[in-house]
């Protein structure tokens, strides 16, 4: 097959899209279902072109597909914009991610979402978001990247937003795209000064650049300074990360998608399809390492603490896409995009494990749960491997990833080690915190919208779930023996040792095995068999419990002191003022004044012809004099 | 030549206004129609001539010239180039589309669409011209119909707003004469053409050439505007009548923006480049300035106003960065932000007019009774805030780029960088905007509020069209644009 059809991977959804909102929204509202359809179908043929894509990848010499451009705006001497694909194994590895996820969150979708008036609205936004998604990771230059980097915030926004009738959910969106954009400020930037430097928007080239050395010093390290505060505004790491929780507000299906397993996740892509400029600067680099390692574990503090079940898992999104950039900065490519990739599945089943549960009780909020393990055994068995794959049990996905950032930071950043060490314990105490107040114990009744006794979903819902729970089994095997580094073009492994169970002879999987199992046992202790209190430990840790509890602050700090008072309250205040009584009022003055001129100079105005002609005879006589005597 | 299309252009809205204004005892719908076949004609003709014309070449094409006032060598000279052509489209595009958009006046329609139609000729007129006399008299003529229609149907202060209009544009053009003057005294030649190409080394100028500079960039800058000279606007804009508003938002700001490249920098290359590091300066401030103060805002029409201030930067910014990309960005930007800016006026006036209220404090919800009005206002507003695939943002980027690889103004980066950062600020007020009107619990006071009919879906409907035509293919104006920037480049030296 030509490789142009890799232009359908994205197109597809696209047109799904343009279908759903021209013909199916205005003509066919009476029959919801149609949308969904045809967005899974062209979902389907997405993602089988994306597995021939990964096919033909594999195969070709070099893991590239040479894919000809189009011509986008040319101005002579100036400038001259292409559009073309990027087809090597980390874009091949990302479209299977985004199109294999995104078809079983649709069909999940087609259950969760049945009777809901914006149906269609629903899943055209989806298909529109995919499409964007795929675009992203195909975009072979910068500038063709932000385009669709804006596009899926742009998704973002209107899904967040799905229920806009709630206020909570019409802020929510406003905050996840003014934050998001702070970042993209950066991004844009360091585009302009990339090509500003070099001429140029087309990664391939910037890449070489970099690898020579042409491009670098602090122009380097400043692109790449600026490259990642886009991706630190996508992927929620700190200090743009309030948007993420918040982000929850809109439907559970896109929670899992977009919030969990792929827009979130480009940032972490963004810096390893930029990863040769970022390779090439220390200070990059190290940046990279600092802010995610630091993520990983301040999200997971706020993870401890939160009672609403889609929130526990947003700030385990930031912690887990913290590892990511911590396995870009200390590793390479391979390390940080294959937590990704296994993160997506595992992430993914965890929201829709909680969709799932919310179906079920009417309420997100793990204090009203309880017991579910007997009503849903398909929700929970699902639920708990999700669970001990994220925090690492070997053999499940989480463990081999998660085993190489702990072992490549150990390497280059042995404090992040320690951090990292440290949130694999959190990691596992918070899951499965939410593991037993939601599944273990009696019923608690569920929320105001409950309906009798919990149920499991409809198969709908659940076949997706079983799908993506055998891949959080799976998907971490293709790094066993190193495959998924090789394929990613730089053979990088950083574990201590290879093998299913020959990782197992190194101390340091021990390690962290041991720290996720302590975790497990307090949570068992305190949640399920109630050895110790909650309440008790709370008010031990009170400050740090409060100080968890409220986010640090952070919230109060940006929308209060920050945007609120200093900016909007403050100074755009004073400038609203100036341009009234200032700019406007000199405007106003000069007229005022030149009005009560005119009525001081009317008196003049006699209409007495004598006086007149006295006032002509002493303009004559003064100019008579001025050329006398300047002349 | 056979046809003289541009003269047809210009002067068909007028011979429709003349129609209108004279015909005794025509119906509402008659005069209606009239003036729509009377707009629709040009705009059919300027895409034709978009069609024909020859991108190969930088020069001035479909030139019609005539002696008019040989005492003082005026001509009636008139040509469209790269520069011009797409202004020309985009004030064509909005006559006709204001004319739909006024389908629903009833006070006093045969003045009112006399006085609309004056007003397309005019501004047609001032971007065809050659001759510097015959670009000041369309220049002039613009304010008069603006005044009646301003203070006759429009709302709130109208007279204060309308005055303030005259007032500030004749300061402007007094400004303007007298550059225009001494022009022509200096090189007794009033051909925009000749005088470019001479130059004006070569002549004695009654006052310093840097003088004249800012005589005419005062006129200039006042219809851009840039700050501080900017407060007639949001009065102007918020006061008019639906229709006026997007003629002067779309199409009028840009003579302005026109204006400078036309004569400023053509005419004084030199001294544009001198003086770059001061617009440019005054470009970010009217870009963050202007952002900052429309977050302020509470009336949804004046927050739209006021966000043209802002977009207006960019222009500026762009113009004098002096760069060929950046010269071309700044003309995408006029033109983008024409249609863009243009159907925000078309949204706010339908919700205006379908739910009586314009007091962002006081809307809400309105999403569930117009959806149709929600989704049209919110492509609008993306593209205002440079969302890609809308025209927006390839104006804006450009710019961007443009500006930032400028090497006219030294340390232009710096004022680029912060250029950018108004696009976080623009969004911040048009998602803020978006969610007060539409989003939010539905209100009962809005039950039985009506969304958009026919017509102003079909007109809506044109407006995306272009918007996301131009932000997907951005090149089907910068082949046009720039063969008008190149000459200009070979001016500058670059």
């Amino acid at each position: 097959m030509p490789y142009q059809l890799v232009w359908l991977i994205f197109l597809l959804p696209f047109f799904s899209f343009a279908i759903i909102s021209l013909f199916f929204r205005p003509f066919l509202n009476h029959k919801p279902k149609l949308g969904g359809y045809i967005t899974i179908a062209s979902l389907t043929a997405s993602l089988g072109l994306s597995v021939w894509a990964l096919m033909e990848v594999m195969a070709a010499p070099g893991h590239e597909l040479p894919i000809p451009d189009i011509n986008w705006v040319i101005i002579e001497g100036g400038i001259t914009i292409h559009l073309g694909l990027m087809v090597d194994s980390l874009t091949a590895v990302m479209l299977i991610v985004v199109s294999l996820v995104s078809l079983m969150v649709q069909i999940y979708s087609q259950g969760y979402m049945a009777g809901d008036p914006g149906y269609h609205r629903y899943f055209a936004f989806m298909s529109l978001f995919t499409g964007s998604m795929l675009a992203l990771v195909l975009a072979d230059n910068l500038l063709f990247m932000y385009v669709f980097w804006e596009m899926v915030g742009l998704c973002s926004y209107l899904l967040i937003g799905f229920w806009f009738h709630r206020p909570a959910a019409a802020n929510a969106a406003k905050k996840a795209f003014i934050v998001t954009r702070l970042g993209d400020f950066g991004f844009l930037a360091a585009i302009l000064l990339l090509f500003f430097n070099t001429g140029t928007f087309d990664i391939a080239e910037l890449h070489s650049l970099a690898i020579t050395g042409a491009l670098a010093g602090t122009t380097l390290t400043w692109a790449a300074i600026g490259i990642f505060s886009g991706a630190v505004g996508k992927s929620a790491q700190f200090p743009l990360h309030t948007w993420l929780p918040d982000a929850m507000e809109g439907p559970t299906p896109v929670s899992a998608l977009i919030h969990a397993a792929t827009m979130v996740a480009a940032g972490v892509f963004l810096v390893a399809r930029c990863y040769p400029l970022f390779s090439h600067s220390v200070e990059a680099l190290t940046t990279v390492a600092v802010i995610g390692g630091f993520t990983a574990i301040f999200a997971a503090t706020m993870g401890l603490v939160m009672t609403d079940i889609k929130r526990v898992l947003a700030y385990s999104t930031i912690s887990q896409l913290g590892y990511m950039m911590l396995g870009l900065g200390t590793g390479g490519i391979a390390i940080g995009i294959f937590h990704l990739f296994n993160h997506a599945f595992f992430k993914a089943l965890l929201f829709l494990g909680a969709g799932s549960v919310n179906h079920a009780t009417g309420t997100f909020d793990i204090r009203e749960m309880g017991g579910l393990r007997k009503f849903m055994p398909w929700t929970y068995a699902t639920f708990v491997i999700a669970s001990l794959s994220i925090v690492g049990i070997w053999p499940l996905s989480g463990f081999w990833s998660k085993e190489e950032i702990l072992a490549s930071s150990l390497g280059s950043q042995p404090i992040l080690f320690y951090l990292a060490m440290l949130t694999v314990f959190m990691t596992a105490f918070y899951m499965f915190r939410v593991v037993f107040l939601t599944f273990g114990g009696k019923y608690r009744g569920g929320g105001s919208e409950a309906h009798g006794k919990p149920h499991e979903s409809p198969s709908v819902m659940v076949m997706p779930m079983v799908v993506l729970a055998v891949l959080a089994v799976v998907s971490g095997f293709w790094n066993v023996t190193g495959g998924f580094g090789q394929f990613l073009g730089h053979g990088e492994t950083h574990s201590f040792a290879q093998g299913f169970f020959g990782i197992l002879t190194h101390p340091l999987p021990w390690l962290s095995l041991i720290l996720a199992g302590l975790g497990i046992l307090l949570a068992y202790a305190i949640y399920s068999v109630k050895w110790l209190s909650a309440e008790r430990i709370g008010s031990m840790f009170k400050p740090l419990y409060t100080l968890f509890y409220r986010k640090y602050w952070f919230d109060e700090l940006y929308e209060n002191v920050f945007v609120g008072k200093a900016l909007v309250g403050g100074l755009f205040a004073g400038l609203q003022v100036f341009d009234t009584y200032g700019v406007d009022g000199a405007v106003n003055g000069v007229a005022s004044a030149t009005v009560a001129g005119g009525r001081a100079i009317r008196k003049a105005h006699t209409g007495q012809l004598q006086l007149y002609g006295l006032f002509i005879g002493i303009g004559i006589l003064a100019i008579i004099l001025c050329l006398y005597f300047f002349g | 030549m056979d046809f003289n299309y541009l003269t047809t252009i210009i002067f068909l809205p007028l011979a429709g206004a003349i129609i209108v204004a004279f015909v005794p005892n025509l119906h509402h719908k008659v005069i209606k129609w009239i003036s729509a076949i009377f707009t629709f004609v040009p705009l059919a003709l300027s895409i034709y001539l978009f069609a024909i014309f020859d991108r190969s070449v930088g020069a001035i094409q479909f030139e019609e010239k005539l002696s008019w006032i040989p005492t003082i060598n005026a001509h009636y000279h008139l040509g469209v180039d790269g520069l011009s052509l797409p202004l020309v489209i985009l004030m064509t595009f909005l006559g006709f589309l204001v004319v739909l958009i006024s389908w629903k006046i009833d006070l006093r329609p045969r003045e009112y669409f006399a006085w609309l139609l004056l007003l397309e000729t005019s501004i047609l007129g001032v971007f065809c011209s050659l001759d510097l006399l015959l670009f000041f008299l369309f220049w002039e003529i613009e304010v008069i119909p603006m005044y009646f229609l301003i203070s006759i149907w429009g709302t709130g202060r109208k007279e204060y707003s309308a005055i303030k209009y005259v007032v500030y544009t004749l300061f402007g053009s007094a400004m303007m004469l007298a550059g225009i003057l001494s022009l022509y005294f200096a090189t007794g030649s009033l051909s925009m053409v000749d005088i470019a190409q001479t130059g004006l080394a070569t002549f004695t100028a009654v006052i310093p050439v840097a003088a004249i500079f800012f005589l005419l960039l005062t006129g200039f800058a006042i219809k851009l505007p840039v700050f501080p000279l900017h407060t007639w606007l949001p009065d102007a804009h918020t006061d008019a009548p639906t229709a006026v508003s997007v003629v002067l938002a779309g199409a009028l700001l840009k003579m302005g923006g026109y204006g400078m490249i036309r004569l400023c920098v053509t005419i004084f290359p030199q001294v544009a480049q001198q003086y770059a590091p001061l617009l440019v300066a005054f470009a970010i401030v009217s870009v963050l300035y202007g952002a900052a103060v429309t977050l302020r805002q509470t009336d949804l029409k004046r927050l739209i106003a006021y966000s043209s201030i802002s977009h207006m930067g960019y222009v500026l910014l762009g113009i004098f960065a002096l760069g060929q990309v950046s010269l071309v960005g700044a003309t995408l930007q006029m033109f983008s932000h024409g249609i863009i800016t243009g159907l925000l006026f078309a949204m706010v006036g339908l919700v205006m007019h379908n739910a009586g209220e314009r007091d962002l404090r006081k809307l809400g919800g309105l999403v569930r009774q117009m959806p149709i009005i929600a989704v049209v206002f919110s492509i609008a507003g993306l593209g205002a805030l440079g969302l890609p695939t809308t025209s927006g943002f390839a104006a804006e980027f450009l710019v961007f780029v443009g500006s930032f690889t400028s090497t006219v103004v030294s340390g232009i980066q710096v004022y680029t960088i912060l250029g950018v950062l108004g696009i976080v600020i623009t969004a911040g007020y048009i998602l803020w905007m978006l969610q007060r009107v539409f989003y939010g619990p539905v209100l009962e006071k809005f039950n039985g509020v009506k969304d958009a009919d026919i017509l102003e879906r079909v007109y809506m409907f044109a407006f995306v069209a272009v918007i996301m035509l131009v932000g997907i293919y951005p090149a089907i104006l910068t082949d046009v644009i720039k063969t008008g920037i190149m000459p200009i480049m070979g001016l500058l030296g670059a």
